[in-house]
């Protein structure tokens, strides 16, 4: 197991060095010029002579092969260049908001799997009957509904009409409420039908029916033999959710006035801050090639069929 | 109690295209061994399965009613208790993410047996099956034991549930014919040694020859013959049981 | 196509989601194309001295801060949304129909390859790639499109590859070759009518996602941008407004959840009937 870590967490290098070099080409390689870009953001009229002098300065006059070697060796010192909007070092601004997302993307996750299981549970055991079609019809306008409508729906009812929870800003438990939900929602509807599919195909496989015929009870076959076999699909796709709901916080921060990652990274988009971009897909890159390992490995460590007949990288 | 009859009455079992078992009753009684014997689709594996109420979905048991000498039972009152079941296929039968120790401690478990006397009734019901390896069996998981070595771990269990009655589903018919023959002389010696009842349903005649004392035959999900064993093989009343018996001297005499 | 002729099964009458899936589904594509009739006031004027009238006689649902008529508007807005997310599901259907089929077909090195670039595209959540990508291209729908269906392909192309690689190894494939049939004429005949049934299902399902997606960017203000009458775009017009004129955001939003439950509707129907064991996102 310990093996598969290693060799897993070695992969990663060449990917991130694969990601890298695609992100940087295409940038470079776009329509716009970046000295006309740096100069814009930086409010100073393009002449001439100040393209010229830009494009010295931050090496655009390079071969571009030569500027990815020299951003390459300074990203592995952890210098990630200057963003081109606020003039500050890259990495410490995107590691400054980011964990106020991971907060958002961490407790939207826990929300769903919490809350998905029981609905999962609930519908397959009482398959055709009306907690199975109420779960069914719930988690069918969960898919459906767009979260950044939901949260204003959210702020609506609670913060307008009830008056319960403040709307904006980020500090207290009550200010996590509404953006958590308005994240989770979606998630938690994918897992729940996902749970559900999987209990009612798990509960119809054979062992089932050997574990009944040797007088096991129904509470007992359900949470020994078919829930303890439907888990497996679910770990796999919760390594999709956290991708889902890392953009889900993207979007509802800008809602919320969350200060996390997503209001800097749209900004930057806007304004086609390069070097900010570089940095924020290669981070997220890592974080979710991290975050697909992990569930790998739970995933290894539940079956054990996949541990003990080798697994695949 | 030996000589004790488990007995099942009007068994109908109704599918999606109609009655797939109409009106079948068996009877069987402890220390003898009764084959129930049809062509594919006879019912007769519908029938063993109806018994204990195990059918799979789109299938309804529509009667049926289960007794132990007389006295009327529930299937969840057989289940385990009075009758263990072994399937074909076995390799299916066992939960694929679950080793072979714990399906025999949750067995036990059933029957209030925990801990240490847990563990030495598993190494006893191994070692009563033939299973010597019993660590590594014990630590095995469905996928890694062969089809001979999980039948034999089905027995294992029946023997851990210690059910008077046994209700064997063509336990046979994916095993090579050594693991056969080994097969069913463990199961005629246990029959022996705790006086199993046992059901037996097969469709090869060699196996009823060798170990059924009555015949039941099936047909279209209907009973048509009831004999002992030497009744059947000298003069049987029904075409079902001489198309069986036939294809089965062909075979005997293709290759003797 | 075989596919397309098991929805006409005897059965159809009485499967309610499907009927109903269809219908919703037809409704917004007839709104959709004839939006621009249907719509009683131009959907761009704009009128100031109209401006955040509640609704009456002439404007049903009132009119937004810039005095145009919101239920033409919405009405409009049909057409950009739905014609976006088809142009963005043929994209998708183009690239994932072409690189699965390649990698399938031809194997060896190249399948490697395009599989290590389907598991990169896939790992990457939508809206992050739709960031980098308008960042690279500029904003605007077009932009938005191109990234969507970039991060949506490999699924796609992912299914194409499995099933033209389960096809190539079946008999008639080979009887065909053997009888000297060409390399197209066997991916015509035999291998394209078997894709189109699983693929009719990922698409109807996947059509709601892109078109929250769609809408989620235009919000952001990185796709559409004001003043064009798109859903997403209408409701962060309307932030401001959520204390005093609630329907300007609850409405387009309302479009939004009853267009992708449509599609969504229809998705669910259509993969209980041509391909149950799929398993969706």
């Amino acid at each position: 197991m310990l093996r598969y870590i290693c060799l897993r967490l070695l992969l990663l290098v060449p990917v991130m060095l694969g990601v890298s070099l695609l992100v940087f080409f295409l940038l470079h390689l776009g329509s716009t010029d970046p000295a006309l870009d740096y100069l814009r953001l930086s409010h100073i009229p393009p002449t001439d002579a100040a393209i010229a002098e830009v494009r010295q300065t931050l090496g655009l006059d390079q071969p571009l092969y030569a500027q990815y070697l020299t951003w390459l060796g300074k990203a592995v010192q952890l210098d990630f260049g200057i963003s081109y909007l606020t003039g500050r070092p890259v990495l410490d601004d995107l590691l400054y908001y980011l964990p106020a997302t991971l907060q958002l993307g961490g407790l939207a996750l826990v929300c769903t799997l919490v809350l998905s299981v029981p609905l999962g549970l609930l519908a397959a055991r009482w398959q055709g009957r009306w907690p199975d079609h109420a779960v069914r019809a719930v988690t069918f306008l969960g898919v459906s509904m767009p979260n950044f409508w939901l949260a204003f729906l959210l702020i609506a009812l609670f913060s307008l009409w009830l008056g319960w929870l403040p709307p904006l800003g980020r500090g207290s438990a009550g200010q996590l409420v509404m953006p958590v939900l308005a994240i989770a929602l979606m998630s938690m509807s994918i897992n729940a039908r996902l749970l559900r599919a999987s209990l009612l195909e798990a509960s119809g496989q054979r062992h089932v029916t050997y574990a009944r015929a040797r007088g096991l009870g129904e509470r007992q076959v359900w949470r020994d033999h078919i829930l303890r076999n439907a888990w497996l699909p679910l770990v796999t796709a919760t390594g999709m959710h956290v991708g889902e709901l890392i953009g889900g916080a993207l979007v509802i921060e800008t809602i919320f006035a969350w200060p996390g990652v997503g209001r800097f990274a749209v900004s930057a988009v806007l304004n086609r801050d390069f070097p900010v971009m570089q940095c924020f897909t290669l981070l997220l890159t890592a974080l979710l090639m991290l975050c697909n390992l992990l569930v790998d490995v739970c995933y290894a460590w539940l079956d054990p069929r996949s541990r003990l007949q080798g697994v695949s990288a | 109690m030996v000589g004790s009859i488990l007995q099942v009455r009007g068994l109908c079992i109704e599918g999606r295209s109609g009655l797939l078992v109409d009106d079948v009753d068996l009877q069987l009684r402890r220390g003898e061994v009764c084959a129930l014997v049809g062509s594919s689709g006879s019912g007769k594996s519908l029938s063993c399965l109806g018994l204990l109420d195990l059918l799979p979905g789109g299938l309804v048991r529509r009667q049926g009613q289960l007794s132990l000498d007389g006295q009327p039972l529930h299937p969840n009152q057989v289940r385990g208790r009075l009758a263990s079941l072994i399937l074909q296929n076995p390799r299916s039968a066992f939960n694929p993410v679950r080793d072979m120790a714990s399906h025999g401690l949750e067995t036990l478990k059933l029957r209030g047996i925990t801990g240490a006397a847990a563990r030495q009734r598993l190494d006893e019901c191994l070692d009563a099956v033939g299973l010597s390896e019993r660590q590594r069996v014990l630590q095995s998981f469905a996928f890694q034991l062969s089809g001979g070595m999980l039948q034999r771990m089905m027995i294992a269990l029946a023997l851990m549930a210690e059910t008077p009655f046994l209700l064997a589903d063509e336990p046979t018919s994916d095993l090579d014919a050594l693991s056969q023959a080994r097969f069913l002389d463990l199961l005629m010696q246990l029959v022996e040694q705790h006086a199993l009842g046992v059901l037996l349903v097969t469709h090869d005649m060699g196996v009823v020859a060798r170990c059924a004392d009555h015949v039941v035959v099936m047909e279209a999900g209907r009973i048509v013959e009831r004999q002992s064993v030497q009744g059947l093989f000298d003069s049987p009343a029904s075409s079902s049981a001489r198309t069986l018996l036939e294809a089965h001297q062909i075979l005997g005499r293709r290759h003797p | 196509m075989k596919a397309l002729s098991r929805l006409r099964h005897p059965a159809l009458a009485g499967n309610y989601s499907l009927v109903v899936g269809m219908v919703l589904v037809g409704l917004l594509a007839l709104v959709a194309v004839f939006g621009q009739w249907l719509a009683p006031h131009d959907p761009d004027l704009v009128d100031l001295s109209q401006r955040l009238l509640p609704p009456d006689a002439s404007h049903w649902l009132g009119t937004d801060h810039l005095g145009r008529d919101l239920l033409s508007r919405l009405i409009v807005g049909t057409r950009l949304s739905l014609g976006s997310v088809m142009l963005t599901l043929a994209l998708v259907l183009l690239l994932g129909i072409v690189i699965g089929g390649v990698a399938g077909f031809v194997g060896g090195k190249l399948d490697l390859l395009i599989m290590r670039l389907c598991d990169m595209f896939m790992t990457f959540p939508t809206l992050v790639l739709a960031f980098f990508f308008v960042t690279l291209l500029g904003t605007g729908l077009s932009n938005v499109i191109v990234a969507i269906a970039l991060s949506h392909w490999a699924w796609y192309a992912r299914m194409v590859r499995g099933l033209v690689i389960a096809q190539r190894g079946r008999e008639y494939l080979l009887a065909s070759r053997l009888a000297g049939a060409s390399r197209w004429m066997r991916l015509r005949q035999h291998v394209l009518p078997n894709i189109a049934g699983p693929m009719l299902v990922l698409a109807t399902l996947d059509i709601g996602h892109m078109m929250l997606h769609v809408s989620g960017l235009s919000f952001l203000g990185l796709g559409v941008t004001p003043p064009t009458a798109e859903w997403g775009v209408m409701i962060n017009d309307a932030k401001e407004f959520i204390w005093t004129h609630p329907q300007l955001l609850l409405l387009p939003g309302l479009m939004i959840f009853f267009s992708v439950m449509a599609f969504n509707l229809l998705g669910d129907a259509l993969r209980d009937r041509l391909d149950p064991t799929l398993e969706t996102r």
